[in-house]
């Protein structure tokens, strides 16, 4: 008696098959929603390989090594736009490097009131919503005009050194930098700043406690406990500096002859395809897919490194 | 003996407590002070600089006219360049786009990485990916989507159209919008797991009555931050959605090229024309308050959230 009451009570319910069967329909729909990152990462790859395959039977190797872009004699080399977004990338991130770090350390630390540090934070964030054609803008019609006697001043005085030896004309290579660096300070600050938040107030306390200076503690303490982020941070900074488009392509001239000083017009990669992309036919589309494929290689290959880095460099407490 | 006799010196030199400004130690730490504050000058002056030039330059000439207006084809009309009416609504046609494609996608590939997936290789591989898809310049989805929906005319045979638009930018919010999913889920407890799944509620019912409104704010954020990297994006529409001197209308308005708020201030700001230029600050300008005020937004959800959360 008591025994079938108790059954009564704890039936085991079985799964109805609609129910499976929207569980299963869910768990599959969702799989196939995350596979969409796969599928739209190799068609990219695969449009960028396949476009590019006829430059890269033509000129191999070749291609990187050569500055010659003309579509004229249909003889096309990407060496311009690739010194272009090397030089510009790396130049950009050192200035934007220490400015960003400082920045970030100047929020972390109460070297002022937490309020006015939490209106430095929040104003750099902000500059991280202006959109980079915004900011081409701007460096066309303001930074620029305003930078160029600066600019001819350096040119007067250090015309020997070759990366000066040009006249600067308007749109160059180093105000194409200097609008980087706008655009690469709130990523490296946002970074930092996070990472700096993350170490345990322990350590600093320890460093404090036996009579370290402020500065020694953030240099031999909070900075190396930090570093990961801070590393990580600053790779995405440059794959996002290799990659930007707009703002340098509005400013850097778009010149294809190469030129060794930094105030002469130049190129880069990305420059190059949203100048001649749309425009382009025949072999200097594949051209144009070949210079892609090596600006994608390029960026993905300082992504890879920046998530090893920050798996490799981060400190366990 | 000589040893003690130094010992004493130094404990009676650092037993005096007091703070010496002008010891070396406390030099060395001001004047870093000073540089960290200069440096954070340095960050914030083109900030103020940009903002002050959009506003003053932009805001001065807004009106309603140009709100409404179309653009006029550059050289047609030396002293007036008309309106930014048809790439207002194109900006927001284009970026509604993007988010029907890459939410739903970027949500269910967010729950698949945080509800179902045991740590294998295929999520590490989907999480991995989602990183590098994050990384890739903007430019180069618009090269793709160009190469496949545009160069090919996928849709009806149409080339350049609001929709390849839509797609090239959906390409860069997915990753946003997947990865700010798998962690708001993951900040959600297991007891809530746990206590639905033992009272007898399936899986599915599990995460879209428990699950997913509990990780809402995060997800919402991300979304909204998402939306504003997109409605701001430039180079993946250059060659897909292009630009368009009229309104978007009829029945194949999704199919022809669009304007847009930021190819319009891209196009503009390069022609020799006065009149353009002017007309590209005001573009500006609308953008700018339009992506600030998203961001305001986002930034209100998260501090929502972690009020909720305290």
């Amino acid at each position: 008696m008591v025994e079938s009451e108790k059954k009564e009570l704890f039936t085991l319910r079985r799964r109805t098959s609609s129910e499976k069967f929207i569980d299963n329909g869910f768990k599959y729909a969702a799989l196939s929603m995350a596979a969409m990152v796969a599928i739209a990462l190799f068609t990219i790859f695969i449009v960028v390989l396949e476009g590019s395959f006829e430059s890269m039977s033509q000129y191999g190797l070749q291609f990187l090594v050569k500055s010659d872009w003309d579509p004229v004699t249909d003889s096309y080399g990407a060496f311009t736009a690739i010194y272009g977004t090397v030089v510009t990338s790396i130049l950009s991130l050192l200035i934007a490097v220490p400015l960003g770090v400082g920045t970030a350390i100047f929020i972390t630390e109460n070297i002022i009131p937490i309020w006015w540090r939490n209106i430095i934070g929040i104003l750099v964030e902000l500059l991280a919503a202006i959109p980079s054609v915004v900011l081409g803008l701007w460096a066309i019609f303001v930074m620029e005009p305003a930078l160029r006697p600066l600019l001819k001043q350096l040119n007067i005085s250090f015309s020997w050194i070759p990366f000066l030896s040009t006249e600067p004309v308007g749109p160059g290579m180093a105000p194409a930098i200097l609008i980087l660096v706008v655009m690469l300070l709130p990523i490296i600050t946002a970074i930092s700043r996070d990472s700096l938040n993350q170490v345990p107030s322990k350590l600093r306390e320890a460093a404090y406690g036996i009579g370290a200076s402020r500065w020694s503690t953030i240099f031999n303490v909070i900075i190396p406990a930090a570093i990961s982020g801070i590393a990580g941070g600053v790779l995405l900074a440059l794959g996002r500096a290799m990659g930007e488009t707009m703002a340098v392509t509005m400013i850097i001239g778009n010149s294809n002859n190469f030129s060794l000083s930094l105030l002469a017009p130049g190129n880069t990669i990305a420059a190059m395809l949203a100048n001649q992309f749309g425009e382009a036919d025949g072999s200097q589309v594949s051209s144009l897919m070949f210079a892609a494929f090596i600006l994608m290689i390029l960026t993905l290959n300082v992504n890879i490194f920046a998530q090893w880095m920050v798996r490799r460099l981060s400190l366990k407490y | 003996m000589d040893n003690k006799h130094q010992l004493e010196k130094l404990f009676q030199r650092s037993s005096d407590l007091l703070y010496h400004p002008y010891q070396k130690r406390n030099l060395i730490s001001s004047s870093f002070n000073f540089i960290a504050a200069l440096f954070s000058a340095i960050a914030i002056l083109p900030l103020l600089l940009l903002i002050s030039y959009v506003i003053i330059k932009g805001g001065s000439q807004l009106n309603l006219a140009i709100l409404t207006e179309l653009p006029e084809p550059p050289g047609d009309d030396l002293l007036g360049s008309g309106g930014i009416g048809n790439a207002i609504i194109g900006t927001f046609i284009v970026t509604t786009l993007a988010a029907l494609i890459a939410v739903p996608i970027g949500i269910g590939g967010g729950i698949y990485l945080a509800e179902f997936s045991k740590g294998g290789n295929f999520s590490k591989f989907i999480r991995f990916g989602t990183n590098v898809l994050s990384g890739v310049p903007s430019i180069i989805a618009g090269v793709t989507v160009y190469g496949v929906v545009v160069s090919t005319k996928l849709f009806f045979g149409s080339s350049f159209s609001a929709l390849a638009g839509g797609i090239a930018l959906s390409i860069l919010m997915l990753p946003t919008v997947i990865k700010t999913t798998d962690e708001g889920l993951k900040l959600v407890s297991d007891d809530l797991r746990r206590a639905s799944l033992g009272i007898g509620a399936s899986k599915f019912i599990t995460i879209t009555q428990i699950t997913l409104p509990s990780a809402f704010t995060p997800i919402a954020t991300g979304i909204v931050l998402a939306i504003a990297r997109a409605a701001g994006e430039t180079a993946p529409l250059i060659f897909t959605a292009l630009f368009s001197f009229y309104w978007s209308s009829g029945t194949d308005a999704l199919l022809s090229p669009i304007a847009s708020l930021s190819v319009l201030i891209y196009n503009f700001a390069l022609e020799p024309y006065k009149a353009q230029n002017e007309l590209a600050w005001v573009a500006s300008f609308v953008l700018v308050i339009f992506l600030l005020t998203l961001n305001i937004l986002a930034r209100w959800l998260t501090g929502m959230s972690e009020k909720r959360r305290t």
